[in-house]
């Protein structure tokens, strides 16, 4: 059973739950798919077992001569090649990867080379086995690592699989998602909160996700997530209430499932209420 | 025109709070919202009129004609994306293409197009001040592209002013980068946590991968104050300048549920901000006299 969970807008608490609700199952799976900004890593501290690179493939011309008929230029458009001064230069960043300028090239001069665009740690935490990509300063896309760490098929994963998602509802999100048996839609009281809400149950709704809400930073005040969920008949998980103790175990990167017999038990209810839900 | 450009690294650190209180504080006649896929500066800047919208269209995507396709396979083979479905016609995942063109270039019978695609909505409200945004349209990737849009938008429109501000993302990938080409100055809101820090050094690092100029301030400070600690001393240890010090303030959250910025209100987050504000624009305009 594979659970996501995200929120459009960032610092909603997706780590926070994900996190939680792992360490909270007997046993599970962490995968931590903000590659770009990965913070999973910090909570568990695992023993990590394993790392791998992982390469996206790029064209290269080296040490062939180009003939200057510029197939693959004009072919090329994400524009990530160019022919200047009698060569063929290759714009690494902003390739797709797609192979195209290699089927095409006439005197089949290009060949691929490996880009390594960032890692997967694996490893070792307690009841969890945790995975976390890490994408390199710089590069733009850490899509390849997500797939990795989302269809690895050589890896048997432990039940529940938590995938905690990056922010926003843009292509790795989507990515981070396709695979999810349930999303878990975390949301805060606010204004931001509530219309980024409304951005990823547009998204759930279009890959026609099952899913769930859990409200966080509950105040006494009115809830606007809340009404949110109510009018679109979005059922409710649970609330985490605004908290200064939770919040600074948090904080510290501890878990707050783990060190504190309070937070455990709410958790644990949590994960039996999602688990349900999720086997609906 | 100077170009400042708040990012954070981490979500939810305090971006377009702090965006919003800028741009009253400065009287900003230009600014702009470059988080197309979760854009909210809209809800606290409001105009009198309704925006010039226009449809923005990212890379086109494949469409196949089955009564051309012959089911030869070719274009299903050398689809990078998984892109390409086999039922009984075949077909192309809009959300998986990514519009490389190499099934169509491939194809012997002509039977895949390039369409274009519409990928977002650009939006220019034109009032007092100029303000550009957009909106990504749900399942579509590129948003670095419309990013580009945004800040060309706000450029093109020859607004003559000495600062624009724009409100950026989290995250340190594509959209990021894109919305960092050109700035005169970033400031980076960060979080006095664990993970706020390990953001924190990754939006730096990339900041400076792109040889930009930037400084920082903690928002939420009293939330962990050994952190906060931590962040300024990591800022003066690695020549950063130090903006100054945000406080959490429920009253914050209840400004902008009412759509308005912190400092609409007399708040004590809002008396904060004037002076990171004030330390800014000292640094943004610093030698430029």
């Amino acid at each position: 059973m594979k659970i996501a969970v995200l929120s459009g807008k960032g610092g909603t608490g997706k780590t926070l739950l994900s996190v939680n609700l792992a360490a909270a199952a007997e046993s599970s799976t962490y995968i931590d798919c903000d590659v770009e900004e990965p913070n999973g890593l910090l909570f568990f501290k695992p023993q990590v077992l394993e790392t791998e690179d992982i390469a996206v493939k790029v064209p290269s011309a080296k040490g062939r001569i180009c003939i200057g008929c510029r197939i693959c230029v004009d072919f090329c458009k994400f524009n990530a090649l160019a022919h200047v001064n009698g060569r063929l230069k290759v714009f690494e960043n902003i390739c797709h990867s797609c192979g195209g300028c290699l089927l095409l090239c006439p005197e089949h001069i290009l060949t691929e080379k490996d880009k390594v665009i960032g890692k997967v740690l694996r490893g070792i935490a307690d009841n969890v086995a945790v995975h976390t990509g890490v994408l390199n300063i710089g590069e733009p896309s850490g899509i390849p690592i997500i797939k990795r760490m989302l269809s690895n098929s050589e890896l048997v994963h432990t039940d529940p699989i938590f995938i905690d998602c990056p922010p926003g509802s843009a292509c790795t999100v989507m990515e981070s998602i396709k695979e999810a048996d349930y999303c878990i839609l975390v949301a805060e009281p606010t204004l931001f909160g509530v219309h980024n809400l409304n951005m990823v149950y547009e998204l759930v709704k279009l890959f026609g996700k099952p899913h769930g809400a859990v409200l966080n930073k509950c105040l006494e005040t009115v809830n606007p997530s809340e009404i949110f969920c109510e009018d679109k008949n979005i059922s409710i998980l649970g609330k985490l209430p605004f908290d200064r103790e939770l919040a600074t175990l948090n904080s510290n990167a501890l878990i707050a499932a783990r060190v504190s017999a309070k937070y455990r038990a709410l958790f644990s209810s949590l994960l039996r209420i999602v688990k349900r839900e999720a086997a609906l | 025109m100077k170009q400042l450009l708040i990012l954070s690294g981490k979500g939810g650190t305090g971006k377009t709070t702090i965006a919003g209180a800028f741009i009253k504080l400065s009287a900003a006649r230009a600014y702009a919202d470059c988080d197309v896929d979760a854009p909210n500066l809209h809800l606290v800047m409001h105009h009198p009129s309704e925006p010039e919208r226009s449809d923005y269209c990212g890379l086109p995507k494949a469409v196949i004609d089955a009564g051309l396709c012959i089911r030869c396979d070719l274009c299903r083979l050398h689809c990078r994306f998984d892109a390409i479905i086999a039922e009984a016609d075949y077909r192309v995942d809009h959300y998986a293409c990514e519009g490389c063109g190499v099934c169509q270039v491939l194809c012997p019978y002509g039977a895949v197009s390039l369409r274009p695609a519409v990928a977002g909505e650009l939006r220019l409200y034109q009032n007092d001040a100029l303000f550009s945004t957009a909106q990504l349209r749900m399942g579509n990737g590129a948003s670095g592209k419309l990013v580009t849009e945004v800040k060309k938008q706000l450029n093109s429109a020859g607004v003559d002013t000495e600062l624009a501000i724009i409100d950026g993302s989290p995250g340190i990938g594509c959209p990021v980068i894109a919305s960092m080409s050109g700035v005169d100055m970033v400031l980076i809101v960060a979080e006095p946590s664990l993970s706020g820090i390990s953001d924190l050094e990754r939006i730096i690092k990339t900041a400076w991968a792109f040889r930009t100029k930037m400084m920082v301030c903690v928002n939420k400070y009293d939330q962990n104050l050994t952190r906060t600690e931590f962040i300024e001393n990591y800022c003066e240890n690695t020549n950063i300048p130090f903006a100054g010090r945000i406080p959490f303030d429920a009253d914050a959250a209840e400004a902008i549920n009412t759509g308005q910025t912190i400092v609409d209100v007399d708040c004590i987050s809002g008396r904060a901000v004037k002076r990171v504000y004030e330390e800014t624009m000292r640094l943004l305009f610093q030698g430029s006299d």
